[in-house]
């Protein structure tokens, strides 16, 4: 089963300035996303904590639905959907 | 380095005096070069998106904002090739806070206000290995 993800401008110098890349064996948004930094191991600081889990600016949408209010990474897709990953942007003195 | 123009800088300044002593934020638009180089040709003011309490030390573009502005310069054939910020009565310098939410790539603009006065503006950049910023220069 593969699903599509597709990549903000900023992170595509990691992806070999691919904007889309399908990525199989993605029965959740965290399988999906573990494919994608398989394939592209230099993303993984950008989307993931030392710790482990998604950034807090890191968005993932299916459409129109951001995951945060689905079921989260554990959020189940079906074949051929596609992932958006959006940045927030935050900062301060 | 990122080609601006007089009126895009005049702009991010007036936006700064006008949200103090708050931080006031909004989006780049434009095109990245073969060589990395940057051009600034619109830039697009964001609601400061912070509860308001938070709004005087901190900025927050949501990612509904983003995308709208994603699909806004793609009719445009252009692209999101950054950020701009103001930081009132503080350094135009990234802040820890700003280097742990920073992107690789885009170009984040400070300007700094100072008692209500747009000072010193900056452009900084991500360093790949996420370690520091880097400063770029405005043209």
């Amino acid at each position: 089963m593969a699903v599509t993800i597709l990549i903000p401008t900023a992170l595509r110098l990691f992806t070999d300035n691919l904007s889309e890349i399908e990525v199989e064996n993605s029965q959740t948004v965290n399988q999906a996303l573990e494919g994608l930094v398989t394939k592209y191991g230099d993303l993984k600081r950008h989307l993931f904590t030392e710790e482990g889990t998604i950034r807090s600016f890191v968005n993932v949408y299916i459409g129109e639905d951001d995951i945060r209010e689905l079921n989260g990474i554990d959020t189940e897709l079906k074949d051929g959907q596609t992932l958006i990953l959006v940045p927030s942007i935050a900062g301060g003195v | 380095m990122i080609k601006s123009t007089k009126e895009i800088e005049k702009v991010i300044r007036e936006f700064g005096e006008q949200e103090y002593p708050n931080e006031c934020c909004g989006l780049l638009f434009g095109k990245i070069n073969s060589d990395n180089s940057k051009e600034i040709t619109e830039i697009l003011p964001i609601s400061n998106a912070q509860n308001q309490e938070n709004k005087y030390n901190r900025f927050l573009i949501t990612s509904k904002d983003i995308i709208k502005g994603e699909l806004y310069a793609r009719k445009r054939k252009i692209d999101i090739i950054g950020f701009y910020h103001s930081h009132p009565d503080h350094p135009a310098k990234p802040s820890q806070f700003d280097l742990d939410h920073a992107w690789p790539v885009y170009s984040y603009i400070i300007v700094s206000v100072i008692k209500g006065k747009a000072d010193l503006m900056t452009s900084w950049l991500l360093s790949y290995d996420r370690a520091k910023f880097e400063e770029e220069v405005i043209n």
